[in-house]
């Protein structure tokens, strides 16, 4: 079996006391003319990963508003997923070198998937690289067809990208995450932010005594400013140079910073750039370097709670829905004006971007001198959250898509 | 209470944002957007941005003037760009007239920013309306005011800020109907001159059934 069972459901309805009743009336308007109809969400993984994370809770929501919805996973073996990774990391733009077999097994593996998988929904969306080319199982104007891709296709690795442009510009339209990612194409592309849950462990409300409990586990301490980037141990993630900028803020003010990430250990490239983390950190006792197992959902989000600034100083980055959580929460953040972040973080509004080591270092020390404005960007950032990047906005997008494409608009 | 021949029907929007083909990484290249970008795309920067970013009251405008702020760190022209108000202008044409103007000028007496690149680049989008209606229809205040109070802001939005340009007229749906079906002009104009930069849609949508809440106990 293909499809994905989803197991954990939350009832539409709880929404509500977050986004407000007016906001599930109007899911509901606008998922009534699509009552019944057939969607079929396609990706290559149930778990791990930020897509199976959002059809998680995506696919039991639509569900609930009577759409036909199923998710299906598209099955590979070794040889599949790793030309499959290769293809993930060119078209982030590392230098790969395309071998021919490396297409054909691209797509004999399509080709058994098209065989298997029912395909015959009247809204079809393919995620992400790995099942593009199922598109050769569409009949002629049948039914519609989208593609949704999470990565960031701003520089491409030219083979891979002339190889899958081929199958992408046979689809209705395509989404991106960001503007910034997507390509000149000849069909339409939509903007489709990523979402996070607001009832999810990693987001929902914590008792401040559990917050207490997790700064005690970590011996942080609640008295003096916390400094906090989540993100897993990565160079792009830039841990060496979010120390190099809490030290520069460490000459002004008496804090602490928190770097915490996902467990190195399987993870050979992870385990060095933890291992250079700890070598900047200098056995420094404010410097906590918590490596988390399985991300914690619950830890990360005591945290983010318990922290006076969130920052996210990475290199590169997909979206970085590191920063919703956190402005979520209500918390200033300085993150790097890269990727998916200035889409989160209108500068001065609700948040501040840097672009530097000592940037980010200036804006956390201004937001330490200015705690009003700190928590106004937070309460702001929360606002900009709510309206855009929570798992409701996003069934609401993929409705809108669907009308759409319904409508021929 | 006025009974409408003409009722009131609770629509909601949802907007799609379509990316273009175009982008701007100077201040030249965004008056070369400015000039050749669609219609659409000037809506989506100027009224559309108002809806999905309406909880900021203090300094922000429109995704121009804040892309001048923010990557060129221009701020005698993101102000000059902040001041321009939706609803000075009756259509998209003559808003994209004064726009270009702004930053035409601005390069003209200071050419040396014109070409300087900014931090990041400005991508010019579109919006894409869907609309669906509610099933909720109003005849008199009473029944618009319980309408008005649960509407989600998509809907609230849709009559009352995106609706100015559909109309061609400096009013909103909430205006037209008040002064055209049940006749409360007053009301109607009260309602118009809400100030939808410096409100949240929540706040406005407040101030709007305390006028409401004052002409019913008028009537």
């Amino acid at each position: 079996m293909s499809e994905v069972l989803t197991a954990s459901r939350i009832p539409l309805e709880n929404y509500a006391e977050v986004v407000g009743a007016g906001e599930i009336e109007e899911l509901r308007a606008l998922a009534k003319p699509l009552r019944g109809r057939s969607i079929e969400m396609i990706n290559s993984t149930a778990v791990g990963g930020g897509v199976a994370e959002i059809l998680n809770r995506l696919v039991p929501l639509a569900e609930e508003l009577d759409l036909g919805i199923r998710w299906d996973v598209m099955k590979g073996a070794e040889e599949f997923f790793d030309v499959t990774k290769s293809f993930h990391n060119a078209l982030h733009g590392e230098p790969y070198h395309a071998k021919p077999k490396d297409f054909e097994i691209f797509l004999s593996y399509n080709e058994q998937n098209r065989a298997t998988l029912p395909l015959d929904a009247e809204f079809v969306v393919i995620h992400d690289p790995q099942p593009a080319a199922l598109i050769d199982a569409r009949k002629p104007s049948s039914n519609h067809w989208v593609w949704r891709c999470h990565i960031d296709l701003s520089h491409p690795n030219r083979a891979v990208w002339d190889f899958l442009e081929k199958f992408v510009t046979r689809y209705d339209g395509a989404m991106f995450s960001s503007p910034e990612f997507s390509r000149q194409l000849s069909i339409p592309q939509y903007l489709f932010y990523p979402a996070i849950d607001p009832l999810s462990e990693k987001n929902c409300p914590l008792d401040s005594e559990f917050i207490e409990q997790v700064l005690r586990r970590y011996q942080i301490d609640p008295q003096r400013p916390i400094l906090t980037q989540i993100s897993r141990f990565d160079r792009l993630k830039d841990p060496v140079g979010v120390i190099r900028a809490y030290r520069i803020v460490k000459r002004y003010f008496d804090c602490q910073l928190v770097l915490a990430g996902g467990s190195a250990s399987d993870d050979p490239e992870g385990a060095l750039v933890l291992k250079d983390a700890l070598r900047a950190a200098e056995q420094d006792p404010d410097i906590k370097i918590l490596e988390l197992p399985a991300w914690a959902p619950l830890e990360v989000n005591a945290l983010q709670r318990a922290s006076t600034i969130v920052v996210q100083k990475s290199l590169r980055e997909g979206f970085g829905l590191t920063v919703s959580e956190a402005l979520w929460k209500k918390k200033p953040v300085v993150a790097s004006a890269v990727g998916g972040i200035p889409s989160q973080i209108i500068h001065k509004h609700t948040g501040l971007l840097a672009h530097s080591v000592e940037g980010t270092a200036y804006q956390i020390r201004f937001l330490l001198s200015h705690p009003q404005i700190a928590a106004k960007l937070g309460e702001n950032g929360h606002e900009h959250v709510k309206e855009n990047f929570l798992i409701t906005q996003k069934l609401k997008r993929y409705l809108a898509l669907f009308l759409m494409l319904d409508r021929g608009l | 209470l006025n009974t409408a021949e003409t009722p009131f029907d609770f629509v909601t929007a949802s907007y799609l944002t379509r990316i273009g083909n175009q982008s701007a990484g100077t201040l030249a290249e965004l008056l070369t957007g400015l000039e050749h970008c669609s219609d659409a795309s000037i809506f989506h920067h100027t009224f559309q941005t108002l809806g999905t970013h309406h909880f900021l009251t203090e300094g922000f405008s429109n995704d121009f003037a804040q892309w001048v702020l923010a990557s060129t760190n221009r701020n005698d022209l993101a102000e000059q760009l902040t001041a321009l108000d939706i609803r000075d202008y009756m259509s998209i044409a003559a808003l994209r007239s004064d726009l270009c103007r702004v930053v035409r000028d601005f390069c003209d007496a200071e050419p040396q920013f014109a070409a300087q690149s900014g931090l990041e680049r400005f991508y010019f989008c579109e919006s894409v309306e869907v609309t669906v209606p509610l099933g909720r229809s109003t005849r008199n205040l009473d029944e618009f005011r319980e309408g008005l109070e649960h509407l989600s802001h998509a809907s609230f939005y849709f009559h009352f800020i995106s609706s100015r340009l559909r109309l061609q007229l400096q009013t909103n749906d909430f205006s037209l109907w008040l002064s055209g079906s049940l006749g409360l002009r007053t009301l109607a104009d009260s309602v118009n001159q809400i100030d939808i930069y410096t409100n949240t849609l929540d706040s406005a949508r407040t101030k709007m059934l305390r006028l409401i809440d004052r002409e019913r106990r008028k009537a």
